[in-house]
């Protein structure tokens, strides 16, 4: 009965679409699908491709004419330079990484220890228009942050947040807070509230009777959910450039961005610093794959 | 002690009024029953008297103090859920173990408890099992002796032996009336089956709608019910029902038929009623006095009987016979009425028009 990761989201209804498809499609169909998926996979792939090429390539390869994809010579100089500064210390970027998993780390952290328990309320006890509430939470997320970026940037004036790790913090949990809720709702509302129930009658109270038997069961959901908070926290660019501006309290999108621009720009340094930015995210994606389509189905498959 | 005391327990559920007004008096030892069909609001009476329900109005009483307000831990009640409700992550033995844990008994006292529930209930063999490798009736018996693996105020069941097979479901009944007898505990006991309440109870409620219909003894329900609904839900082959009315010292059917008009019955002249007849009290084999005229119908032979279903103007009546009767459909035969045995319900109220103490 316990409630796996997979379990959890119901793939079912999607694989069932999908079953009776390829066996109507039979063997043309699926040549075209490959032909098709690989034109994709091509269009899609060739920047990143192109990023990785230019983080270990020579300063001078970077820029020939006509682009050179084979026979350059691999050089690791850029990653280095991502991590150690031209004196020999820590580089900016490297302080800007660090950061970034702070504030992502911290801030997944804050919203999932207030989303899960909020969430659980909502599945579990009859609140007062429950449906106009939920509503609501998740209407805060409808508006994209370059809209509330300016209000909040005078309000973090006032009271000091203004330029510190706290504020984008504070932020990015608010952010993550409503997805937090819904979307650890859906995974409470599949575990049965009875357990509860029966561990009440066994002499427990409300809250060890959810710490004892709920919550375990919540745990492949909660990871699920944190890791699609950190994945945004890390990639947030907006408010990261709006409410920071000096070296030691930006994440490394700004930082990122910021090398871009002026007289010169060491490509082989952004394109090293990009790929060390997007692994992280890779992995989790990759960790969290199957939440991914489930999340783009979401509308499809929950009730 | 363990009396368990609820009065006018109103809940309803947005447009659902689950409970309108139920109440029930459960004496110290009692198994009581609650009957009803699915979505009476048994599980919610339960619920409610658990604790795991917010009223709209009402009582409880346990042991008579108010409980009303009373989280569920403080209310010293165990409980079977329809669902087992069963630990998924924990052993068959830590899910038995689990009220005595709450309670911070010490491991030599929930090992002995648990070794003797489990002896109790023949379920020695899974005590390290995770519920998911168990069958029905294996979830059942472990819940069950998760409930009674303590002695508390009184135990609350709901529909326990619902998922069972027929077999093992009528084993359990002998098992859950011994285990009652040698605990002489206070049970409440939900179930939809009507065989279920008429064997085990003490006391049966019979709940339609989130409202009592009638409690008693499983005599007076069915002997005595108190209205024609209850008549109809209590008891197998299902009661028969025809529409007639009294006339001088007859009772005339819709259909032309008449009968002699029962002394014990309170009906009007011209009053339109519903005469109850139950299988066992006809027949269509012996001859009698008051009888009525039909035509076979058709036969459910049952191995220890027949159900011989006779067709009485429109109604089809069922009559119960010996394993041996014969006949054919379309056949005309007469009903032979015990009307001593028969019941007469205002046909507009449903209620019973029969002299009180009959
Ligand atoms: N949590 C709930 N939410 C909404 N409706 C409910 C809920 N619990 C019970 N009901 C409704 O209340 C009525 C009584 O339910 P219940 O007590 O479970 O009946 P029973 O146990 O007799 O089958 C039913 O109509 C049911 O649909
Ligand atoms: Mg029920």
């Amino acid at each position: 009965m316990a409630v796996s990761v997979d379990e959890a989201v119901s793939t079912g209804p999607a694989r069932d679409r999908g079953r009776p498809a390829r066996r109507r499609g039979g063997r043309g169909r699926s040549v075209l699908e490959v032909a098709l998926l690989t034109v994709l996979a091509v269009v899609m792939l060739f920047p990143v491709l192109w990023m990785i090429e230019t983080s270990i390539k020579e300063n001078r390869d970077v820029y020939a004419v006509p682009a050179e994809f084979f026979g350059f010579t691999v050089t690791m100089e850029h990653f280095k330079d991502v991590f150690v500064g031209p004196d020999g210390g820590r580089s900016a970027l490297s302080v800007a990484f660090l950061n970034s998993v702070l504030v992502a780390g911290a801030s997944t952290v804050l919203a999932t220890l207030l989303g899960v328990p909020a969430a659980w309320a909502y599945s579990r006890f009859a609140v007062k228009a429950k449906k106009d509430q939920l509503f609501f939470i998740l209407s805060t997320r409808f508006m994209p942050p370059v809209v509330v970026v300016i209000p909040i940037f005078l309000m973090y004036r006032q009271v000091g947040l203004i330029d510190s790790k706290l504020g984008l913090i504070l932020i990015y949990a608010a952010y993550n807070l409503p997805f937090t809720i819904w979307m650890m709702k859906g995974f409470v509302d599949e575990v049965p509230s009875e357990y509860e129930d029966a561990a009440m009658l066994d002499g427990y109270t409300r809250l060890q009777a959810f710490r004892r038997h709920t919550l375990p069961l919540l745990v492949p959901g909660i990871a699920a959910t944190a890791v699609f908070a950190l994945i945004f926290s890390w990639n947030e660019f907006v408010f990261a450039i709006f409410l920071t501006s000096s070296d030691s309290v930006r994440t490394a999108p700004p930082a990122i961005a910021g090398l871009i621009g002026g007289t010169t720009t060491d490509w082989g340094l952004v394109a090293a610093a990009s790929v060390v930015f997007a692994l992280p995210v890779l992995v989790f994606a990759y960790l969290v794959r199957k939440h991914l389509i489930a999340g783009v189905t979401l509308g499809a498959v929950r009730r | 002690m363990g009396t368990v005391a609820a009065h006018g327990l109103c809940k309803s559920f947005g447009k659902v009024q689950a409970l309108d007004g139920v109440s029930l008096d459960v004496p110290d030892g009692a198994f009581f029953v609650v009957l009803g069909p699915s979505g009476a609001g048994k599980t919610t009476t339960l619920r409610a008297i658990a604790g795991l329900e917010k009223l709209d109005a009402g009582s409880v009483h346990l042991d008579g103090r108010d409980a009303t307000g009373d989280a569920p831990a403080e209310r010293d009640l165990a409980m079977v859920f329809q669902s087992y409700a069963l630990y998924p992550r924990h052993t068959v033995y830590e899910n038995i173990a689990s009220p005595l844990r709450a309670r911070r008994c010490s491991a030599s006292e929930i090992a002995a408890a648990v070794e003797q529930m489990s002896r109790l209930l023949h379920i020695e063999r899974l005590l390290q099992r995770r519920p998911a490798q168990l069958s029905g009736g294996e979830m059942q018996r472990v819940a069950l002796a998760r409930a009674l693996v303590r002695s508390p105020r009184a135990f609350l069941m709901d529909e326990p032996l619902t998922n069972l097979d027929l077999k093992l479901r009528v084993e359990m009944r002998t098992e859950l009336t011994r285990i009652h007898r040698s605990l002489g505990a206070t049970f409440v006991y939900v179930t939809n089956d009507q065989v279920e309440a008429l064997s085990m109870a003490d006391q049966v409620a019979v709940l339609k709608e989130g409202t009592v219909q009638q409690v008693g003894t499983p005599t007076e329900v069915y002997e005595r019910p108190a209205n024609q609904w209850v008549a109809g839900f209590v008891g197998s082959p299902p009661i028969s029902l025809l529409a007639c009315h009294a006339e001088g010292d007859r009772l005339v059917g819709a259909q032309g038929w008449t009968l002699p008009r029962p002394r014990w019955s309170t009906a009007q002249d011209g009053q339109p009623l519903l005469l109850g007849l139950r299988a066992e009290d006809l027949s269509v084999e012996q001859r009698g006095d008051a009888s009525l005229p039909g035509e076979l119908y058709g036969l459910e032979p049952l191995g220890d009987r027949t159900v011989v279903d006779v067709q009485v103007g429109t109604t089809i009546v069922k009559v119960k016979a010996r394993p041996t009767v014969t006949g054919t459909p379309g056949e005309r035969l007469q009903v032979t009425v015990d009307l001593d045995r028969a019941h007469l319900f205002d046909a507009d109220t449903g209620l019973s028009v029969s002299e009180a103490g009959r």
